[in-house]
């Protein structure tokens, strides 16, 4: 192996890595803040980034468009979102319960429609190359960025900004403070908490979309292993704070890369250990960030998680 | 648990008191299975739409899950391990708490059984065994146990906890038998090294299906005594229906959490410890099977009583047992029994909602003509 970066590689890579790897975090991440400050916590996300990816990649390769694919992503996503919304307004159904369903329904349907596309070569979602200065061949790769990428970038500061300054924001963040003070004020708190939750399955589907239509890049029943889960986990370390997790999904992005990144320069001793960091961490994190007492700051006051 | 509560100023004549004891377990029954028929009839229009006969998916299910003997000794061994996974959910959820990572502490109380199969190769059964079942325990209990003790002291989600914990067990068991515990022999497929004869798990005397199914059923009957019958269950249940009332009642309930969450964790182990001993001879990749996903799922259609646990188990162990051939047969790809699981998961939590719905249900308000 010939390169004069020596070592430099790893960081390097790993800085490339988290860019990659991070956005399907940060999209599931972005879509549960929603859900949750709304008052419900949808645990499903595991699932319907795993159908988004299925079908983002299925509409891709039938249509040729990488982009209708993630559309059809997108509407997967928010059925499954709906669905899990509809049913915890029911009377005494349990949020949590019905993730861990809706997780296995989702999975289940994936892996079911999603076996003709293991084969077939889907079309790439574009990216762009802002390595284009440099001569060296990893700073290129690392630095060629993914649409979706900037596009979730901009909605963590677009949501950020409606939280605090629109009415949609308001009415999210009241209905999930204080299911009373919704009624009070004439809005419908199921209603509402249905509709974020659909909403956010649509982020969690494009998220998906990004798993099979640029990196990995490819649609098998391996595509997702927990990057769902440790999104829902995410948002309890970002503080609900759409921009807060834009910085943690970079930062298990690059826990992320790290299994690959070692193995790429031909440390495969642990491997599986390494290949376990972003779960270690998402525990770490939790551990860290929770609270035995019950307030949790800036957490949603109707959320059953921190009740 | 509102139903004691409500016994009390029951003023019914004796004969009309044990109808309503009946009437009342009969809603613990019916809800259940008629969601779980629901969830049934939606997969059978889901592959309608497929353009497959719902009547031959469960004809061919009927005959390979339980028409024959062989399809019933395939079916109970498949059970074991789903009794225990059950359990693991089961327990916890007695104390409110939804646990879902027992695949992970199936997967490590493998890893642990085989290892320790390998330490004590020169010993007899008769010592060896109890050991190596004692230590698939003592991890799978200390894992999940963990998980227990992260939610009474920092309040971590055990939700998210327990499945991340099974995910990181994967990961660990990978690096366990491709690396410190690989047998240099097993070339296509890492492992422990095979257990020797006299370790290994045989089968219950005349029904070719191996002991850990008797000591499955064992300890569902032990756990429905603990929760039904002892102090304990009942202050789990107590503390179950309202935690923060419990502590203030003085019940200890850090101990009640971290107990029951290890107990469950170590009963999955024993599934491991079984799967090791009895079915693949050595700890491999073949452990993380998703026997433990399908357990939460059984543990929420028995509505977390142990005693119901069993006869769900065998169900779903039946549909398990029959998914290869009714899927060549039909032309169906694999996931087709994670589809029938999800849709009845969900059909079964919507019940939920149905509780107290029916006056047929509750005696307390037969008498009462308006239906309130």
């Amino acid at each position: 192996m010939e390169n004069d970066l020596g070592l430099w590689v790893i960081p390097l890579a790993i800085l490339g890595g988290a860019i990659r790897v991070s956005t399907p975090f940060l999209f599931v991440s972005l879509g549960e803040v929603l859900t949750e400050r709304s008052g419900r916590i949808n645990l499903g996300l595991e699932g319907t980034l795993v159908f988004g990816a299925m079908s983002g990649y299925a509409i891709a390769y039938l249509t040729g468009s990488p982009w209708l694919g993630v559309l059809a992503a997108a509407l997967g996503g928010a059925f499954f979102g709906l669905t899990h919304g509809l049913i915890c307004s029911l009377p005494r159904v349990n949020d949590i319960a019905v993730g861990i369903a809706i997780m296995i329904l989702g999975m289940g349907l994936a892996f079911y429609f999603g076996k003709p596309y293991v084969q077939p070569v889907a079309p790439d979602l574009p990216s762009i190359n802002f390595g284009w200065w440099s001569d060296v061949p990893q700073v290129k790769a690392a630095l060629r960025v993914n649409v979706l990428f900037l596009i979730g970038a901009a909605l963590a500061f677009g949501m950020w900004w409606m939280f605090r300054a629109t009415k949609v924001g308001l009415i999210v963040r009241v209905v999930g403070d204080s299911t009373d003070a919704a009624r009070a004020m004439g809005l419908r708190p199921a209603l509402i908490r249905t509709l974020a939750t659909a909403a956010g399955g649509a982020f969690a589907g494009v998220g998906g979309a990004y798993l099979s239509l640029f990196y990995p890049g490819s649609w098998n029943e391996g595509i997702s292993s927990g990057q769902g889960l440790m999104a829902v986990a995410l948002v309890i370390f970002a503080r609900w704070n759409p921009i807060a997790c834009f910085g943690a999904a970079l930062l298990f992005g690059g826990a992320g890369a790290l299994g690959p990144t070692l193995q790429s320069v031909g440390i495969s001793e642990g491997y599986y250990l390494f290949f376990a960091a972003p779960y270690v961490l998402t525990l770490g994190v939790l551990i860290a960030t929770s609270s035995p007492s019950r307030a949790m700051t800036g957490a949603p006051g109707e959320l059953s998680i921190t009740k | 648990m509102t139903d004691h509560a409500a016994q009390a100023p029951l003023a019914l004549p004796a004969s009309s008191r044990v109808l309503g004891q009946v009437a009342r377990r009969a809603e613990a029954v019916v809800l259940p299975v008629a969601a779980l028929l629901v969830g049934f009839a939606v997969f059978s229009i889901f592959l309608l739409v497929q353009g497959k006969s719902p009547a031959d998916f469960f004809a061919l299910t009927y005959r390979a899950g339980f028409g024959t003997a062989f399809s019933w000794q395939n079916t109970l061994s498949r059970t074991a391990p789903l009794l225990f996974a059950a359990l693991c959910v089961a327990l916890p959820a007695r104390l409110g708490l939804v646990i879902i990572g027992g695949e992970g502490a199936m997967v490590l109380g493998g890893v642990a059984a085989g290892a320790a199969g390998v330490a004590l190769s020169g010993a007899i059964g008769l010592i060896a065994l109890p050991l190596m079942a004692a230590f698939a325990m003592i991890i799978g209990g200390l894992w999940i146990g963990a998980v227990g003790a992260l939610r009474y002291y920092r309040g971590v989600n055990e939700t998210i906890a327990s499945l991340l914990m099974a995910y990181i067990a994967i990961a660990l068991m990978n690096h366990l038998v491709e690396g410190p515990l690989r047998d240099p022999e097993s070339l296509n497929k890492p492992s422990t090294a095979p257990l020797p004869t006299p370790l290994r798990v045989g089968d219950i005397p005349g029904w070719e299906v191996h002991w850990g199914l008797a000591f499955g059923v064992l300890c569902c009957v032990l756990a429905w005594v603990l929760i039904d019958k002892t102090t304990w269950g009942f202050a789990a249940r107590i503390a179950g229906g309202n935690m923060r009332a419990a502590q203030v009642q003085g019940l200890a309930v850090g101990p009640l959490i971290i107990g029951f969450t290890a107990l469950g964790g170590a009963l999955a182990g024993l599934a491991g410890f079984f799967e090791v001993a009895a079915v693949h001879g050595s700890a491999n990749a073949s452990l993380a099977s998703g026997y433990g996903y399908t357990g939460i799922l059984i543990a929420f259609l028995a509505r977390h009583n142990p005693l119901a646990i069993i006869p769900v188990a065998i169900l779903l162990a039946g549909f398990e047992a029959a998914s290869g051939l009714t899927q060549r047969r039909m032309d169906l790809p694999d996931a087709t029994t994670l589809v029938l699981q999800g849709f009845v998961f969900v059909s079964i939590l919507m019940s939920d909602t149905l509780y107290g719905r029916f006056k047929i249900f509750t005696p307390e308000r037969w008498r009462t003509g308006d239906g309130k």
